[in-house]
This record gives structure tokens, sequence and C-alpha cells, in this order.
């Protein structure tokens, strides 16, 4: 081990009690392939703590009703839950009402709401939706169908070899015909964390709008979409340590207000005649059926639980993580790190001399670990870079320096394999 | 459990390192298609010179995984001499093997023979794709689909 990596060893000690926090998530105690399971692939999805897996079943076992319609007891019990539920996501942003916070399946349902509410009825031939070089399939796909609709055109902005969007070209870029910027706060395939503050507060001074793409950064920082002056904000629960099939799209009042409904359906309406129908208020306006009520619950408790062990102190756990597996990994022979920009969110992407990502995940969960590999969902990310994949190793808030350990030496491995 | 020197031996390794017919595009070739896998973004472009419904040379084009590399350099060698129809066979021996429970691959190795190493990607269900993309694409080559065969 590395100076660097022997001092980042002892940046991490307590106060914070990994191995409890590990004891809080029943998934990670089991092994895979005979060996201890190593969990390195939070970006795609967390485990889950008790307290979260506990709520839902809660809900199943005692308090299953529909929200928001019948007069019974299980009927209330499930609407208080519901709607503290939107209270507690209300906190975790600091939006300014409960009526800004829509649940939705996903970031990226979130994203096509904003596109088709919001983009659809706008947008004009001519007019231009910004988006970046390091999006999420996720943040350029419903952009491109909301162009194909409108005849608007997508433009993006470039990144720099090092993986940080390029704020010259953006500035350039962002003009009076530009009618919204979308872009992610921290890259899944990167690890880049996007200057998102600068950039709103640019789009802002020309009267654009601006929704950004929180999917990677709510499990690493604190998130305050009033500090960052965002319009819409869009994240998971399954990669804050919630279920999956629940997530929220923030929107600033006014604009949520001004937006038709995204889809039509019971919930969503406060009275319906076959010549007219008028909406309930936001943020139901929203969310046309039944919702996701024990979804939603999950992710009160992962929210709650998040809380209670901080995020900063996350964050602090997780930078440790980062620079010891940066210099680890940066020890390996053949290895290159795949975006070194200068503020990374704790994901490492990075390709092996002669092997392809795609050997390497599988050398790497015959010992354990669980890593991605492929394109990420961000394949101009990887068209950039010139390569066809990546090996992927994201960090989560109960993952240890001696994990990080196991992947190296699982590198170490493969790259034996493969000089065989 | 399975060994990962059954997924990585070194049949596959070798024709990851120096794969064969690679790249080639045979002069006269008149059958190609396009593979593409859309999970990991594979590639790999498959050509055939067939006269007189033998397949008298082939090569192929791309990079990928050492599985899906070695699985294209082999199937290349193994095809090459073959009459159309007993292409095709090899193709459904493959397939089967690969993603049938009953294994017929082992159970025949004297007919596949070589193309026997495939068999340990059965273990790993995620990788089988990657074995099977050069074998789906020699097929669409062969029927002169001429366009673009995914792996889903």
């Amino acid at each position: 081990m590395s100076a660097t990596a022997q001092a980042s060893a002892r940046a991490v000690q307590p106060p914070y009690d990994v191995a409890r926090l590990r004891g809080d998530f029943p998934a990670l105690h089991q092994s895979v392939r005979g060996k201890p399971l190593v969990y390195l692939d939070n970006g795609a999805t967390t485990q889950k703590p008790r307290d979260v897996i506990d709520a839902e079943a809660q809900f199943y076992e005692h308090d299953c009703a529909n929200v928001h319609r019948g007069v019974h007891a299980l009927s209330e019990r499930a609407t208080r839950a519901f709607d503290e539920a939107r209270a507690a996501v209300k906190r975790f942003l600091n939006a300014a009402s409960t009526r800004e916070t829509v649940f939705v399946r996903g970031t990226t349902e979130a994203i096509n709401l904003v596109a088709q509410s919001y983009g659809r009825p706008r947008l004009r031939e001519g007019d231009e939706i910004l988006i970046s070089e390091l999006e999420h399939h996720a943040n350029i796909v419903p952009w491109q169908l909301v162009c194909q609709q409108t005849g608007a055109r997508l433009r993006v902005v470039p990144i720099t070899d090092e993986g940080e969007i390029r704020q010259d070209e953006y500035l350039r870029l962002l003009g009076p015909q530009t009618r919204l910027v979308a872009v992610a706060h921290v890259s899944n395939a990167l690890g880049t964390v996007n200057p998102v503050k600068s950039m709103i507060e640019a789009a802002h001074g020309q009267g654009v709008p601006v929704l950004v793409d929180g999917a990677q950064s709510v499990p690493h920082t604190r998130i305050d979409v009033q500090d960052l002056g965002c319009d819409f904000y869009a994240f998971s629960g399954h990669k804050v340590y919630g279920p999956t099939g629940i997530g929220v799209l923030y929107g600033r009042e006014a604009l949520l207000e001004a937006m038709p409904p995204y889809q039509g359906g019971g919930e969503m309406i406060r009275r319906v005649t076959f010549t007219e129908t008028t909406y309930a208020p936001l943020p139901l306006k929203f969310e046309a059926g039944t919702p996701h009520v024990a979804g939603a619950i999950g992710l009160h408790a992962a929210l709650d639980y998040v809380n209670a062990v901080g995020l900063d102190r996350i964050a602090a756990h997780e930078r440790a993580l980062l620079e010891h597996a940066t210099a680890a990994l940066s020890e390996v022979p053949g290895l290159r790190i795949i975006g070194t920009a200068r503020l990374k969110a704790s994901l490492i992407s990075f390709v092996l001399d002669g092997v392809h990502p795609h050997d390497v995940g599988t050398i790497l969960d015959h010992e354990g670990v669980a890593v991605r590999a492929g394109h990420h969902c961000a394949m101009p990310v990887m068209e950039h870079f010139g390569v066809p994949a990546t090996t992927r190793a994201s960090f989560g808030l109960y993952n240890t320096l001696q994990e990080v350990d196991a992947l190296v030496n699982g590198l170490r491995k493969a790259r034996e394999v493969f000089a065989r | 459990m399975s060994e990962l020197r059954d997924l990585y031996e070194e049949v596959i390794l070798d024709h990851n390192r120096r794969p064969r017919n690679y790249p080639k595009n045979p002069p006269g070739a008149n059958r190609h298609a396009h593979g593409f896998n859309p999970l990991c973004g594979d590639e790999i472009r498959v050509h055939l010179k067939v006269e007189d419904g033998v397949i008298v040379d082939a090569g192929f084009e791309g990079a990928g995984c050492a599985i899906s590399t070695a699985s294209a350099s082999l199937m290349t060698q193994a095809v090459m001499g073959r009459r159309v129809a007993e292409a095709e066979d090899l193709f459904r021996a493959v397939h089967g093997a690969l993603t049938d429970e009953s294994g017929k691959l082992q159970a025949s190795p004297e007919r596949l023979g070589k193309l026997s190493v495939l068999a340990g990607v059965k273990e790993y269900p995620m990788r089988v794709k990657c074995a099977t993309l050069a074998w789906h694409t020699m097929r669409a080559a062969l029927a002169s689909e001429g366009e673009t065969v995914t792996t889903e």
C-alpha cells in the first residue's frame, strides 16, 4: 500500500462505525462463489437496511390499503404513512412545499415527465434543449423523443479528457434559443461531480430553467434544491438504500402548476364528467393511479436511515474510500482510470490492459466482488474515451477499506489469468 | 461449484490472444452480417464466402470480451469447409448446448470437438450471450439478412 493509501486509511476511523452499520444490511452477509460478498455496485443499486425491509413488510402485514380513498382504519393508516413519506422527501431535499415533490417510479420517469409535460407543449422548431456529453441515457433519450415530436434540437456540451463538462462550451451553447438545460449532478460512468450550482446561475441569467439528474448524487451528498436553485431535480429511491420502483421529481411549484398532467387516471382528478375533467391539486395531478405506497414508505425509512447516519459523515467516509481506491488501483499494472475529474463521487471506472471489462467482471465475481462491467447506459461517454466498456467500482456507506483491497487483489488475479 | 479455469481455459485464452481469421474480410466474401450485443456494446462483423453451398472462407472483425472473441474465432474455424446446412446444424448444437439445461454439448463432444470448451460459459448465464453473438451473426450472414442482429 502506498503512503497516500495509508494516510487515507487512517482518515476513516471512528466515530464512523462501518462494522455496526454493516450489521443493518442483511444482504451484505452472504457468500458468493464461496467468498464473502464484496458489494461494489452501489451505482447500479444499493443494498437495503433492515429498517427499509421492515417498513415495507409492516405496511403489507398491517396497514395495506389504498390511499386517499377509503374511510376505514387501514386506509387512514396507509394514507398517513404515505403523506408522511412525502413530507420526509420534502425535508430531505429542502423543497419549499410538499406540492413540489411528486412520487414517480424513478429518475427515468421523472425526466420523461418533464420532457413530455414541460417540454412538449412549449417546444417549437428552432428551440434547443441543452445536455452534456456525460449524461446517462435516461437524460438523453427522453429529450431526443421530445425533439422528434416538436422539431426542437438537442445540443450537447462536450467534456474534457478528464471527464469534466467544458464550462466554456456550456456558456457558448447556452443562448436565446435554449429552452431547458438538463444535466447530471454526478456522472454515473465517471464519477464527476458537476458544478451544477454555477451552471444553474448561468442558465437563469438567460431565463432558462434547469433539470438536475440527481440519481447518483443523492446517496452521497446533502441536497438543498432551494440553495441549488434548480427548477427540477430527479432521483431514484433504490440508489439511496430505498426500494426499487419509487423515485421523486422535485419541481418548482409555479412550473408544475403550469404543466399539464403526464398521465390520466384516478387519483389525479378533482372532478370528471364526459365533457370536462378538472385536475387534482399538486402534487397529485402528476400521480395518476394507485401510487407505490409501500415503496414510498420504504423510501421514507431509507431517508430516515441516511439522515441518522449523517450525509456529511457518509460523504467523508466515501471520500476516504475513493482516495484509498484511487491510490491502490493506480498501482495495478496496466490499469487506467477513466474519469479523473478534480471533484468525484465515490466511484471509479477503469480499464485493464488486455482484459475486457466483462472478463474482469466475471473474474471479480469469482472472488465474491460485485462490480459493474459495461457501458453504464452512457455510450457517448464510452465513445469519448474510445473504449467499448469499462469496469466500475462504486462505493456506498457500508463499504470498507478491506473491500477495496479485495477488489485490487481480484484485479491482480484477472491479470494472472490472462497472462497464462 | 465451477472453477474459473473451466471458463477461461487454455483454448479460450489462446483464441482470445490470437484470434484466427481475424481481422479478416476474405476476398470474394458474399455473405456478411453485423452482430451487436446491446448489453455490453460488443460488436462483430462476420464475412463468409459461400460457393456451391459450401463455406469456403470465413473471417470476422470487431472487438469484444475474451469469450466472444474466442467463440468467434472458433466459429470461423468450425464452419470453414462445411456445407451451409451443416453450419446451421452446428449453430443449433452450440446454441442449444449453451442455452438448454439438458447439456447436449457435453453429451456429444465428438460432434463438436474443440467447441466443447464453450460449455464452461453455461455456468455464467450473464455471459452466454457473449458466446452466442458470433454464432447468431454467422447464421444471419448465411441467411443474407444483411442487417444487424442483436443478442436480444
